[in-house]
């Protein structure tokens, strides 16, 4: 059982849970996630670890609204506990001393990207955030990352805020400007793959961080198994993070709707018998 | 190793000798093996209860009567931890039942599980003299220890193993699989302040996520779990050994050893084109999905899997047995096992087969798969099995399966689990620098089961890569003995 100790609503459907765990707040690293299961009966599901605090002993997710689940997370509360929490898991984002990194994150992988941000400003790096959502009101963690960065670029599809556009138009911006060493992009497949062709562009190598389905983590069920230049490897021990060129993005994207249809009904109950109690 | 000379003795005993002259040898060999009392098969194949009921206590001494209590009780030899088979049998037929369960547990920390699952037909029972001299049926090694064990079990009267005064000194277990249970029991019984670590969130390792319910119900296994609590032994589900915390960390919290007992977690696939595609599983996904989260068969549970109409597992060990007969328990019209050899050359318990058999599920043996068709959508659709024939016997002595050039079948699916086998968790070799593994990635271990590192011992699938449930227990408790002896001297050097 993990306790609760702070809750805050970063967006609509975003939500910030600071929870007890201290042995995991003590040998997590940037890149590193953890398997959550909220309750008895309930999913295990990975979420990135967004920041840890050694000193209080607590880590911090962020979790997007998708399905039962991340419902049924963030419907507790502070004081409320999880029921299990196993991590930290996956390989630790290899960060060092190179230049200039550029960093992109859409929509909910923006709170994955952020320890990623943080972890490569204090390695000495010129840091260049690319940050791209929906509209102003989904845009996370703004100042958390500007914080780190030595520049932040917005993008919104509508325009709200920021430059209207894609991901893609922020970086080629960079890319066309100034050498980058290396790029990591974190947020929808649909995105990296872009974003993935873009760089490639600009021969930036590129990380992507993949957010696959999974089970154990522990690289014991292959779930979370995706095709990496024409290898089959397992996303909770060979990444998260592959080489964003490699990813068989298209295969990873199929394989993530593998039970959207049982996943739709289930959240549509969840939601009904919420609604009805 | 099998001490004749005490079993000479133990069979000296009096009340053995009245049992043998109750009964003469040749009226014994006359009485017929015992059958398991078994749930119907088109009524259990539609439910997650056991497929054994068990035998009842006269069924039992009836049974016990055919054991002849040999002078040479070669059982003993096919048993890999040498449990006292005719003592224990023998304590049946004076219907001192929990005697019978006491000299059990002498050398078996789970009698109910191995009476269950073990491969009798390769072990005990292959060796017994009915087998090796009569040709006959052999004694039920494996429902007599079963019926012992659930005796014992339901009675309300089991005995906690005397535990000796604490000697203060922690060790850990890394995994709670039958190796490392079975070594947690031995530990805390020296007196050993002893910890198991558990990756996932239940205790039990394979018992728990891979056996089903319906072959192990997962109520033995918490009873013998609360057993090793009442022992003393802490168990911390969500720990990750080398993860969570790593060996240096745990070393400087005052562990003084540590068993690892983490199995062989690591599914293998095939590799061949389209194996991706979604609904294809390992049978390690399937099995977890369903066991330990619970999905389709509990209708509360958050965890999804798939369900289709015609389910095809590839494989031919107990683990695809397990998936097929899980599969046409979930509602599959068809639910066949596809294995590139023949029949009588699956790897797999002689009795699962012959229920599965039972239970209506299909077998295409001498079929391989070869590749699979998936939809526009990325869901698998259809295989294509190349079909086999047996060609001249392999190092194994098994004759080899080979293709017939050209001639291959294409069959309509909607779920394929793949169940051809495992590799060792390599979690562990990957954080312990110093760590020989062999280039299958198992630890190697010397007699005592230590490893190269010497505060760390190892046993069970992690070091055979894939083997039984006995043998895994069996490794446990000589690496506590062997671990014992290592504290021991270390600290008598200290002092
Ligand atoms: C390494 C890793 C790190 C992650 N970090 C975070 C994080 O920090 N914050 C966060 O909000 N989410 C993160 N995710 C995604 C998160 O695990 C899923 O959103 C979650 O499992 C959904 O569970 P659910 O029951 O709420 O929804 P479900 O009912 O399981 O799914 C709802 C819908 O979302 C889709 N979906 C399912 N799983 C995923 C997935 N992994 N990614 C994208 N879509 C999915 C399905 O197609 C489905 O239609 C991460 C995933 C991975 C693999
Ligand atoms: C479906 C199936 C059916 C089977 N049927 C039979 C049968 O009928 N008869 C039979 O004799 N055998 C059977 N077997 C084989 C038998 O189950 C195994 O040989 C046995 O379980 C091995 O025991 P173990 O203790 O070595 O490992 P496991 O049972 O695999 O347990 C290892 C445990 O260690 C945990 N772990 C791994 N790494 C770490 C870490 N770093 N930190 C913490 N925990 C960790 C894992 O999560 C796991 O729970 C079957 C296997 C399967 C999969
Ligand atoms: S433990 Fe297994 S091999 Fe040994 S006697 Fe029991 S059933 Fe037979
Ligand atoms: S070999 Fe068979 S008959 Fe002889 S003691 Fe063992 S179980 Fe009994
Ligand atoms: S989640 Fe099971 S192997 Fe990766």
């Amino acid at each position: 059982m993990n306790k609760i100790i702070s809750k805050e609503n970063l967006s609509e459907k975003v939500t910030k849970l600071v929870i007890d765990a201290p042995e995991i707040a003590q040998t997590r690293k940037p890149g590193h996630f953890v398997i959550v299961r909220v309750e008895n009966n309930g999913e295990r599901i990975p979420l990135t670890i967004a920041d840890s605090d050694t000193h209080n002993g607590t880590i911090t997710l962020i979790i997007q609204e998708v399905g039962v689940t991340s419902a049924k997370l963030i419907a507790l509360n502070q004081g409320d506990s999880v029921l299990d929490i196993v991590g930290p898991l996956g390989k630790a984002t290899n960060i060092h001393k190179i230049g200039t990194v550029l960093c992109a994150g859409g929509g909910v992988g923006i709170a994955p990207l952020f320890p990623i941000v943080k972890g490569y400003k204090e390695a000495g790096n010129r840091v260049i955030t690319v940050l791209a959502a929906r509209n102003k009101d989904l845009l996370i963690l703004e100042n958390e990352i500007r914080h780190y960065s030595d520049e932040v670029i917005i993008m919104t599809d509508d325009g709200s805020y920021g430059q209207k556009g894609l991901v893609t138009v922020g970086l080629e911006l960079v890319m066309q400007r100034e050498p980058v060493a290396e790029a990591i992009v974190i947020g929808p497949a649909i995105m990296m793959k872009f974003a993935a062709l873009t760089t490639k562009k600009y021969n930036v190598p590129t990380q992507a961080s993949l957010n696959t389905i999974m089970v154990d983590g522990t690289g014991m069920c292959g779930a979370c198994r995706v095709t990496v230049g024409g290898e089959t490897k397992f996303v909770c021990v060979d990444g998260p993070e592959f080489d964003a060129n490699l990813v068989d993005f298209d295969q990873m994207l199929q394989r993530l709707s593998a039970y959207k249809d049982d996943e739709t009904v289930h959240f549509h109950e969840y939601q009904t018998c919420k609604t009805h109690k | 190793m099998k001490d004749l000379e005490y079993y000479k003795i133990e069979r000296a005993q009096q009340w053995r000798e009245e049992l043998r002259k109750n009964l003469k040898a040749k009226d014994r060999t006359s009485l017929d093996r015992c059958q398991m009392v078994e749930q119907d098969p088109m009524q259990r194949n539609t439910n997650f209860s056991e497929v054994n009921l068990g035998i009842s206590e006269e069924i039992a001494y009836n049974e016990s009567r055919r054991c002849l209590d040999c002078a040479d009780p070669t059982c003993i030899d096919g048993c890999p931890v040498n449990i006292n088979i005719p003592k224990f049998i023998k304590k049946i037929e004076l219907k001192d039942f929990l005697g019978a369960a006491a000299i059990l547990k002498e050398t078996n920390t789970l009698p109910a599980v191995c009476g269950r699952v073990c491969p009798q037909e390769k072990q005990c029972e292959n060796s017994c003299f009915y087998t090796v001299k009569l040709a006959k049926p052999p004694v039920a090694i494996g429902f007599l220890e079963r019926f012992a064990a659930d005796y014992e079990r339901n009675s309300g009267k089991i005995s906690i193993p005397e535990v000796s005064k604490s000697n203060r000194l922690k060790v850990a277990s890394v995994g709670s699989g039958p190796a490392g249970l079975a070594w947690a029991a031995d530990m805390a019984r020296i007196g050993y302040d002893v910890t198991v670590f558990e990756a996932l969130h239940e205790i039990g390792g394979v018992l728990k996520y891979g056996i089903p319910e319906f072959r192990l119900p997962n109520e033995i296994i918490d009873f013998e779990i609360e057993n090793l609590k009442k022992m003393g032994v802490k168990f911390r589900p969500n720990f990750i050994v080398g993860k969570t915390k790593h060996f240096d960390d745990l070393r400087n919290e005052g562990f003084k050893a540590f068993f690892v007992g983490s199995g062989a977690g690591l599914p293998n696939f095939m590799n061949i084109p389209g194996e991706n595609s979604i609904n294809i599983l390992s049978s390690n996904e399937y099995l977890t999905r369903i066991n330990l989260m619970g999905a389709i068969r509990n209708v509360n549970s958050d965890t999804p899997a798939p369900n289709g109409k015609v389910v095809a597992v590839i494989g031919g060990g107990n683990t695809a047995m397990d998936s097929v007969r899980t599969a046409k328990r979930l509602g599959a019209e068809r639910a066949i096992i596809v294995y590139r050899r023949s029949r009588e050359e699956m790897p797999a318990r002689i009795e699962e087969v012959h229920h599965a058999i039972e239970e209506g599920i299909e077998f295409l043996n001498l079929h391989n798969p070869i590749e699979y068709i998936a939809d526009e959508k990325g869901f698998v659709k259809k295989m294509i099995l190349q079909k086999m024939e047996l060609g001249e016997p392999d190092s194994s002595g098994r004759r080899k399966p080979v293709p017939i050039q050209g001639v291959t079948e294409t069959i309509d699916v909607d779920v394929v689990v793949v169940a051809v086998g495992v590799s060792p968790n390599p979690l562990v070799p990957s954080v312990l620098e110093n760590l020989e593994v062999t280039k299958w990635g198992t630890i190697v271990v010397n007699e005592n089961m230590q490893s190269s590192i010497e505060d760390v011992f190892a046993g069970g699938d992690i070091v055979r890569g894939g083997a039984t449930v006995i043998l895994a227990m069996g490794d446990g408790r000589k690496a506590a003995e062997g671990m014992n002896k290592y504290i021991q001297e270390k600290f008598a050097e200290k002092k």
